[in-house]
């Protein structure tokens, strides 16, 4: 299954791309195996998801905790906590 | 009616309030944000999720109407490079009466901060850095979750 992963602000930089597409293995089934199985895929990666407590995520763009399954997602975003207005 | 603007160029205020009178109804409350110059602050940049940010900000303004029987919530935020001084942030909400426009729109601007992904990055001279969340701003919009649901 591929997946468009996409980052934002401090993740997009350090990773050093806004978006890629991934094909994670079948032992992935939370946002959180996939940022752990990302963290292994690159030193850029590791270094953007180094502290998991700091990282949110979307679901087809919807904000979920890491925890939740990541079912048949299309797109998955990984990013700071929010800061806007 | 709910306006959503998420934009790269100036805040109309004017027009956004002719927008929000329009609705037809007895009160306007509005905030404004500014870019704040703290600490020497040159530039601010905000980057955000197009598409999620849009459906964000108009699940806000969903929320505000359906709370408060308004006749308009209004949401416009600029994205990309802005200037200390410069508007950020409009918001507006339309009501029959002032108690329920004043809430509505404390409502939009707290929720706004923590459901919408937009983030800040500050430009002091050559250094640029992002700008941390704060748990005050959590704190702010879940005041909204206890009372009337």
């Amino acid at each position: 299954m591929t997946i468009r992963m996409v980052y934002f602000a401090w993740v997009r930089e350090r990773i050093g791309t806004g978006e890629e597409s991934v094909e994670p293995p079948a032992s992935v089934v939370t946002v959180a195996d996939l940022v752990n199985w990302l963290a292994e895929t690159s030193p850029a990666h590791a270094g953007a998801f180094e502290n998991r407590s700091r990282l949110r995520a979307a679901i087809d763009q919807d904000f979920v905790p890491l925890d939740t399954p990541i079912g048949r997602a299309q797109e998955i975003a990984i990013f700071p906590p929010v800061t806007g207005g | 009616m709910i306006h959503i603007s998420v934009q790269q160029s100036a805040i109309d205020i004017a027009a956004e309030m002719t927008r929000a009178e329009a609705a037809g109804a007895g009160a306007v409350a509005t905030f404004t944000g500014l870019v704040r110059g703290d600490d020497g602050v040159g530039t601010l940049e905000l980057e955000h999720y197009p598409g999620a940010t849009e459906a964000a900000l108009l699940k806000v303004a969903e929320g505000a109407i359906e709370r408060w029987s308004l006749s308009a919530a209004i949401i416009v935020h600029r994205v990309g490079p802005m200037h200390p001084g410069e508007r950020i942030v409009f918001v507006a909400a339309t009501a029959a009466h002032r108690g329920a426009a004043l809430e509505a729109c404390a409502y939009l601007i707290d929720r706004l901060k923590t459901d919408a992904p937009f983030w800040k990055r500050e430009t002091r001279g050559v250094k640029a850095s992002w700008v941390e969340a704060r748990d005050g701003d959590h704190a702010a919009a879940a005041r909204w979750d206890i009372s009337k649901g």
